[in-house]
């Protein structure tokens, strides 16, 4: 049986990824398989307190330990001026706590020995005392004026960290005060955490005969990384060797950089030996980076018919003790903004006011184009609101109010252009594939019989791709992304991306652009990424945006080969290069399609027999910026019954179709749809990081934070419409995130489209049994 | 203290402390690197190895109480540069995508197929509910071990036998 499936024309096709041969046998390198000779191992001491002040840190016990090399506090990193680093979002974060702690599990020291267990032992041996603070775990509490303030470092002192608004205010009230029906609904979006399966880590190594530092890190964006590094250490740029190996899921939790990292390079430069740092399971959920935790309220506007006339949004982000988000620089609050969906709002109006807790530092975009899923989930929600206000069935609501395909390119309220979609196409799509209709009647049915049965529809507009130059930099470096291509003289190539993928195939759908569009097959191209002495500079993996920019930089990269390959194409032909033609897989004469050339002979003639006066050599570099972010879109439906003596939602169906655009390998396309749905499945049904009163965290572990077995997870039901990016080389959109955007939506309308008979018109998420049980109990009608 | 065990066929000893867990001897010991950790509290199961035949969790079993024994991972699914027929069936039906997960997926899929040469759905999706994926969903998953099973119940064989 072949396994490596050598395909002419291999864009849109389901070619077997060139990863698998080394991740099913178990060869897959990832940070924690590699072992440098004489690598030390560090552990990190943590706060088992949310806030407060440090008294007295006494580490002479650990430092006596046989085996312990060094031990780091907040003052040591202090005296370098490293007790401080600056976060993606602008703000500043401890690396080492100095002075005080301000959450649970923060990183107070850090222990380096000659062992995993080792360096824990000795972290253990670390004695710290504390005088306990009082606690601000409820972000509404924080802007109270009696509220303690958290960061004492920030002028002027106070718990709020920014207020951002977007949109015209005034027309939006007045548009809401004219409006027939206005519904208000209060919607949060919990804390979770995007949770990869490998938790982060990292190995410094400092060389110190030559002042190279090579750090291995599990890194979505290692050029970036790269740069950052330098301007908090010092080290000139090209003495940093940034290596991110074989990343076991990133979903955002790997962009941010965080103290143990730090730790790791102060202390390999310090002691001239690699050093490790791996986190626990326990330290990923506690300390790096949560997502979400948006309080929203939002009023929605229509007329009687069920237009709608307006959208207001009040935001207020918990960010916990520092802005740790990763958002570009221009937008504290992402791209929250794309609130107004699929729906054409004449007017709308959206603040967010970002507050400071004793939580974990965070608010990374999880599986997420910065903030896009609270946007979509909050429209999603309200939209199903109004159509319940309205009496109105809430697929019609949605019909009724789409852009319009001829609307395309469509200015948005609050100032996107969304490139392409047909939001309705879409829609029927996936209400035929369910038969919709069918389902209503059987709904009806049930309700008579007194079981409780919902359907719930999302119909989300995504946002991604990030960004134009003109819009999006992230600390002042532009969000464009970039690839090389060389080809050999055989005719075979590798090309190098900025980005880095973290189980999204890039090694295969990339070469699939590059294959298409030089008429080799994807065994002819490598492609390589992570690896930031040989990869040209880009931004990384994450929002979704590697396809729409680093694949474009693909596509237009093999197009400058191409039409370089042209020219000594006509030169081996012996006809002007005006008279050749390319048939998608070989040049010919025009007119004469038996005479020919196909890329390989082109590349050896290349390096050896070139028209008089070109360049040797058959490469191209592309730095990519796009000319606009790509908006997916996707409707989906969900089918639940709710057992009325437990609360346990059954999801009994889910139909997804998502448009992507053009779709560069409907395999890898669909595996991403089913990932991204079961994500958002936990987040609606089984996951939030919850703290108690005293800030401590209650979902630490696994045991506490559910991730969804193959015995919960429902079976998926996929398929697409295709309507491409008009900007994009290909007409390419992301599509990663899509479904952990669109899905929680769709859960969350059909339990309260279960229990609307009942008079609930939202619940917040996730959807424990417990809490759906104390509706019914409160109704009298559990069994 | 000194253990000896066989891993994938072939004897192998270590000195290591009492403490020492079994999925850290494979991986820093024997460089066994396919098995992975991926939690602290036992719930993930991307450590998991065949030990005496039986899936184990191998971040859960100190090294000593492997020693004497017989251990299986990922390494060993592999013979004579013959992919197992799990591995294809992952590779084939898109059942991985970061790969971290795989290595205990395959070998939890290795001890069903065993135990239950043909399975249906529900049976899978039980005996995998201790690995969890972050990646794909399960679905795929649930396909590359029905593409396993098939495969190997038309070699007439039995996982484990096939060459
Ligand atoms: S590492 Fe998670 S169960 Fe063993
Ligand atoms: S493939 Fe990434 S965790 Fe399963």
């Amino acid at each position: 049986m072949a396994l490596e499936v050598t395909e002419a024309r291999p864009l849109g096709k389901p070619i077997k990824r060139k990863e698998d041969a080394r991740l099913v046998r178990g060869q897959g390198r990832y940070l924690d398989d590699i072992a440098l000779p004489g690598m030390l191992y560090l552990a990190l001491v943590r706060s088992p307190y949310a806030h407060a002040r440090i008294k007295r840190i006494d580490t002479s016990r650990a430092k006596a330990l046989p085996g312990v090399h060094l031990v780091l506090t907040g003052e040591d990193l202090a005296a370098k001026n490293l007790a401080w680093m600056p976060t993606l979002a602008g703000d500043k974060q401890m690396v080492l706590a100095v002075g005080k702690v301000l959450f649970q599990y923060q990183e107070v020291a850090a222990v380096v020995a000659e062992s995993r267990a080792l360096a824990e032992d000795a972290a253990n041996l670390v004695e710290v005392e504390y005088e306990p603070l009082p606690v601000v775990v409820d972000p509404f509490y924080a802007l109270e004026p009696e509220a303690p303030i958290l960061r004492e470092d920030r002028d002027p002192p106070s718990n709020r960290i920014f207020h951002w608004e977007v949109g015209d205010r005034e027309a939006t009230e007045e548009a809401l005060r004219r409006s027939a029906v206005v519904v208000k609904e209060r919607i949060r979006m919990p804390r979770v955490h995007p949770a990869p399966l490998e938790p982060c880590g990292c190995i410094a190594d400092y060389q110190r005969a030559t002042g190279k530092l090579t750090w291995y890190v599990t890194s979505q964006a290692p050029h970036a990384h790269r740069t950052v590094l330098s301007l908090v250490s010092g080290l000139p740029e090209h003495k940093i060797h940034v290596i991110s190996p074989d990343v076991g899921g990133g979903f955002g939790n790997k962009v941010p950089v965080f103290p143990g990292y730090v730790c790791a390079i102060v202390a390999s430069i310090g002691l001239g030996r690699p050093v490790k740092w791996v986190e626990t399971r326990t330290e990923n959920l506690t300390s790096t980076n949560f997502a979400r935790d948006y309080h929203m309220e939002v009023e929605i506007g229509a007329t009687e018919d069920g237009r709608v006339t307006a959208l207001k949004v009040f935001t207020i982000a918990d960010h916990g003790a520092f802005d740790a988000a990763a958002d570009p620089t221009r937008f504290p609050a992402g791209l929250f903004s794309i609130v107004t969906g699929s729906y054409d709002f004449p007017t709308a109006f959206a603040e967010v006011d970002g507050v400071y807790t004793n939580k974990a530092p965070g608010g990374v975009a999880y599986r997420c184009s910065f903030r896009v899923t609270e946007a979509s989930f909050l429209i999603e929600r309200a939209m199903n609101s109004l159509a319940l206000r309205l009496n109105l069935d809430p697929a019609e609501l949605r019909l009724r109010n789409f852009i319009p395909p001829e609307k395309f390119p469509y200015r948005s309220p609050l100032g996107w252009t969304y490139d392409s979609g047909d939001y309705a196409a879409t829609l029927k799509r996936a209400m035929e594939i369910i038969d919709y209709p069918a389902l209503r009647r059987e709904q009806a049915e049930r309700r008579a019989r007194g079981e409780l049965m919902g359907i719930g529809v999302s119909t989300f507009t995504e946002i991604v791709g990030a960004g134009p130059s003109h819009t999006f930099d992230i600390l002042g470096i532009k969000m464009f992304d970039s690839c090389e291509i060389r080809v050999h003289p055989t005719g075979k190539v590798i090309a190098r991306l900025g980005t880095r993928h973290q189980g999204q195939g890039h090694e295969t759908t990339f070469a699939q652009v590059i294959a298409e569009e030089l008429g080799l097959t994807t065994d002819d191209v490598i492609v390589e990424e992570g690896d930031t002495d040989t990869a040209p500079y880009g931004l990384g993996t994450y929002a979704s945006r590697s396809t729409p920019t680093a694949g474009a930089a693909a596509a237009v990269a093999a197009r400058r080969v191409r039409d370089k390959a042209r020219k000594i194409a006509a030169h081996l032909l012996e006809v002007a290069e005006e008279d050749v033609d390319w048939d998608g897989q070989r040049f010919h004469p025009v007119g004469a399609p038996a005479r020919s050339v196909g890329m390989a002979e082109v590349a050896l003639a290349a390096y050896t027999n070139l028209p008089p006066g070109m360049e040797p050599g058959l490469e191209a570099s592309v730095y990519y910026d796009p000319p606009n972010l790509t908006f997916p879109n996707g409707a989906y439906i969900c089918v639940v019954d709710i057992d009325r003596g437990t609360g346990q939602v059954h999801v009994r169906r889910f139909v997804a179709v998502d448009d992507c655009g053009t779709v560069i390998n409907p395999m890898v396309v669909e595996g991403q749809i089913h990932g991204g749905l079961t994500e958002g499945f936990a987040i609606a049904f089984l996951q939030e990081i919850a703290f108690d009163d005293t800030g401590n965290c209650l979902a630490p572990n696994f045991m506490e934070y559910l991730v969804p077995t193959a015995v919960e997870t429902p079976r998926w039901e996929t398929d697409r419409t295709v309507t491409p990016s008009p900007h994009h080389p290909i007409g390419a959109k992301g599509v990663g995130e899509s479904p952990n955007v669109g899905s929680p939506a769709a859960f969350a309308n059909a339990v309260i489209d279960a229990l609307a008979p009942l008079g609930v018109t939202h619940l917040d998420i996730p959807l424990y049994p417990w809490k759906v049980w104390e509706v019914l109990r409160q109704h009298g009608i559990t069994e | 203290m000194r253990v000896t065990l066989t891993v994938n066929g072939e004897v192998r000893s270590a000195d290591v402390e009492p403490r020492t867990l079994l999925a850290y001897l494979l991986r820093d010991e024997f460089r066994l690197t396919g098995t992975h950790v991926g939690c602290d509290t036992t719930s993930c199961g991307a450590c998991t190895v065949l030990l005496n035949g039986v899936p184990v969790k191998s971040c859960t079993v100190l090294a000593v109480q492997a020693d004497g024994g017989e251990v299986m991972t990922v390494e060993g699914l592999e013979q004579d540069g013959q992919l197992h027929p799990l591995q294809e069936g992952f590779w084939e039906s898109h059942g991985l995508q970061c790969g971290f997960c795989t290595p205990g997926m395959l070998m939890t899929a290795y001890a069903l197929l065993r135990e239950v040469p043909d399975p249906d759905e529900e049976t899978i999706r039980r005996a995998i509910s201790g690995n969890l994926c972050r990646c794909t969903g399960y679905q795929n998953i649930v396909k590359a071990i029905r593409y396993a099973a098939e495969r190997l119940s038309a070699a007439g064989a039995v996982a484990g036998e096939v060459k």
